[in-house]
């Protein structure tokens, strides 16, 4: 039991309040004690009994028979594990009866290195990942700050899973690109605290959230103008068929909406587009492209559209990663697959073109 | 600082404040609108010829000016039209030139300085695509830019300091300093962006006081002409970026766009071939391998392996 009875706050509490932890959810006790969620990280944490007894309150040492437990107990673990712990550790536990304050500092960081841990598994759990879905909605976690994503919400993430190589980014769902965090007392918290998977499985899971809704309702008066000749461009490259619903299981207006034609920068020099063949032309643009029409990007139907020959084709269902809305979905993707021919199959001939719609038509 | 100024770099601070007072009657007056006067008195003593400009570059939020010349402020052709944009044009321009000398209330006061920051801005948006204010601008943006320069790093935090319009926030660009801009020419359209030259791509300034400096101010051409007069300083292009993945797996979506991207830059880069042009991709080989590995292992970046 917790011995400072005035301090009411628990360490994982105290720990998310501190500055430039902001991104953390608070990790449920139940995660933490269920000892299936800490699966392996006794190895990658020094002193992980201890880090342990700290996030959870446990004090051991008020009570000297079970300091003594906890001791043999740790001895144990030791010969258990003996080989996958580095030396400095053992040294350090060997002399941990000795509890002095700069011990205390090195459980303190081994709790910090451990909690960050749990927490990378404990986001992409249910409990968790709705926990940060909340700090999303409060915009906890700030906001792209490229012009063009026009303010869309940010999700923290890592750029590996281990810790110790990189601090935390954010991770924009409208440009599919990583930012660098702008205030730096986040370049102190490490990016495998919330790991690779977090940010993508989030949009994953909660398919529903609109993550364009601020492009398309920015009314900021001054640039609204320019917006609105953008968009009307936008508009008329636009040529995604209406009826899709969803494209390689994303909603097309959920498929990066801050890129593609209208939301890429065209350097100009006193008006004139800077050419591309200028040295100092535009190099990048790629980078932020989209195709007009998002059933483009149906990979596995345009490869099978290609080939002249069709025996190896697979049934029709399973190539067809382009959801359409009820109704006439056979006429409409018959449709799509035919001006997509017309679009890309410059080098089809007309033979080709019957066969796919007739295996359309087939099935 | 500007070079008229140097003449009377040694004189005591007491003494300038007199040549000032001479200059400007109404100093003590003035010196009661400008909220920042003592800094100013403080740190630069040795220029009185350029006393307003001077506070006005060092004040809080302007950082990303510089100076505009003596010279070319009283030329008038380089001000041509700009009258018709800001109120008391002449008592603006005379108080950017520090010859102001009428005696008003403190609300015309007050009109006449915001008058002047305009003037002062509009005006700095021409003076920056000369010879003379690109050079200015270029000494500004920090010596990253310069292709192959030694990468003289004492610690991040000095770099942090470096960059005067700061550091391009995304990832894959490595900390490349950015250049200011506008999204239009025309005064109170939209604020101040920021420009990296890396993934040619505009962000917002990070500080809520520079979002509310006006992007005409800049203009639209400034970057572009710099890197026009100076190419040898355009960063190499990287093709590295992010790949989302969800435990060690790309995901589809993100992925299948990626991989349209990299073929419109593929057609991009046939362009430029058959243009004969050099594309200013860094790493293209690495980078072209790395497309055609098809399995789990990428680079440090994309390489986001999940160890347990």
């Amino acid at each position: 039991m917790s011995s400072s009875s005035q301090v009411t706050e628990s360490w994982i509490s105290s720990f998310c309040g501190l500055l430039g932890h902001e991104y953390f959810a608070e990790v449920s006790e139940d995660f933490i004690e269920d000892d299936f969620n800490l699966t392996g990280l006794q190895s990658q944490v020094p002193m992980y009994k201890e880090a342990l007894e700290m996030i959870l309150d446990v004090e051991p040492e008020d009570d000297d028979d079970e300091e003594e437990e906890e001791e043999e107990e740790d001895e144990e673990d030791d010969e258990i594990l003996g080989d996958e712990r580095p030396a400095a550790y053992r040294r350090a536990s060997d002399r941990r009866h000795l509890r002095i304050a700069s011990d205390l500092s090195v459980i303190e960081s081994s709790a910090e290195l451990l909690y960050g841990l749990i927490h990378q598994r404990y986001i992409t759990s249910r409990p968790g990942i709705q926990q940060m879905a909340e700090k999303y909605e409060l915009q906890h976690f700030g906001t792209c700050p490229r012009v063009h994503c026009n303010s869309t919400k940010v999700l923290p993430v890592g750029l590996n899973d281990s810790p110790g190589h990189d601090t935390v980014k954010l991770f924009c769902p409208s440009c599919l690109d990583v930012y660098t965090p702008p205030n730096s007392r986040f370049q102190t918290v490490d990016g495998a605290f919330f790991g690779t998977t977090f940010p993508s499985l989030f949009f994953m899971t909660f398919t529903d959230l609109d993550i364009g809704s601020g492009i398309r309702n920015n009314s900021s008066s001054a640039a609204q103008a320019l917006l609105q000749i953008q968009t009307e461009t936008a508009k008329g490259t636009n040529t995604t068929p209406a009826n899709v619903t969803s494209i390689n299981g994303v909603a097309p207006h959920n498929l990066a909406p801050g890129i593609g034609a209208g939301n890429i920068y065209e350097p100009r020099i006193y008006g004139f587009r800077v050419s591309e063949r200028a040295k100092s032309g535009p190099r990048m643009k790629w980078l932020r492209m989209k195709p007009a029409d998002v059933t483009e990007l149906d990979e596995t139907r345009r490869y099978w559209e290609n080939p002249p020959d069709d025996a190896d084709r697979p049934h029709d269902d399973d190539l067809n990663m382009v959801d359409v809305a009820e109704g006439k979905s056979v006429d409409s993707r018959k449709k799509i697959s035919a001006r997509r021919k017309r679009t890309n199959g410059s080098g089809n001939g007309g033979g080709s073109l019957i066969d796919t719609n007739g295996v359309g038509a087939a099935s | 600082m500007s070079d008229a100024g140097q003449g009377v770099a040694a004189s005591p601070r007491d003494q300038v404040r007199e040549k000032v007072r001479e200059l400007v009657p109404s100093l003590e007056r003035l010196s009661l609108t400008y909220g920042a006067m003592d800094d100013f008195n403080s740190e630069t003593d040795s220029d009185y010829t350029s006393y307003w400009r001077d506070w006005f570059i060092s004040s809080r939020g302007n950082e990303y000016f510089c100076e505009i010349d003596e010279e070319y402020l009283t030329d008038r052709f380089n001000l041509t039209g700009l009258n018709t944009e800001v109120q008391y044009y002449q008592y603006a321009l005379d108080l950017v030139t520090d010859v102001f000398d009428f005696d008003c209330d403190d609300d015309m006061r007050e009109q006449i300085e915001k008058s002047a920051r305009h003037l002062y801005g509009l005006v700095h948006a021409r003076y920056i695509v000369t010879t003379r204010g690109l050079a200015k601008m270029v000494c500004r943006a920090p010596h990253k830019l310069h292709r192959g320069a030694p990468a003289d790093v004492p610690s991040q935090l000095e770099k942090f300091k470096k960059s005067d319009f700061g550091k391009c926030p995304r990832v894959m660009c490595d900390s490349q300093p950015l250049l200011p801009m506008g999204q239009a020419d025309i005064a109170n359209s939209s604020p101040v962006k920021l420009y990296c030259a890396r993934c040619e791509d505009l962000y917002n300034p990070k500080s809520s006081r520079h979002a509310i400096i006006d992007g005409a101010y800049f203009g639209t051409s400034f970057h572009n002409i710099l890197f026009q007069v100076y190419p040898n300083m355009l960063p190499p292009k990287t093709q590295r970026r992010y790949e989302p993945r969800v435990f060690g797996f790309k995901v589809h979506s993100a992925a299948a766009l990626a991989r349209w991207q990299a073929d419109e830059r593929e057609k991009l880069k046939d362009r430029l071939r058959g243009a004969r042009m050099e594309s200013g991709f860094e790493e293209e080989e690495e980078a072209e391998e790395e497309e055609e590995d098809e399995d789990m292992e990428g680079d440090g970046f994309d390489g986001a392996a999940v160890q347990q």
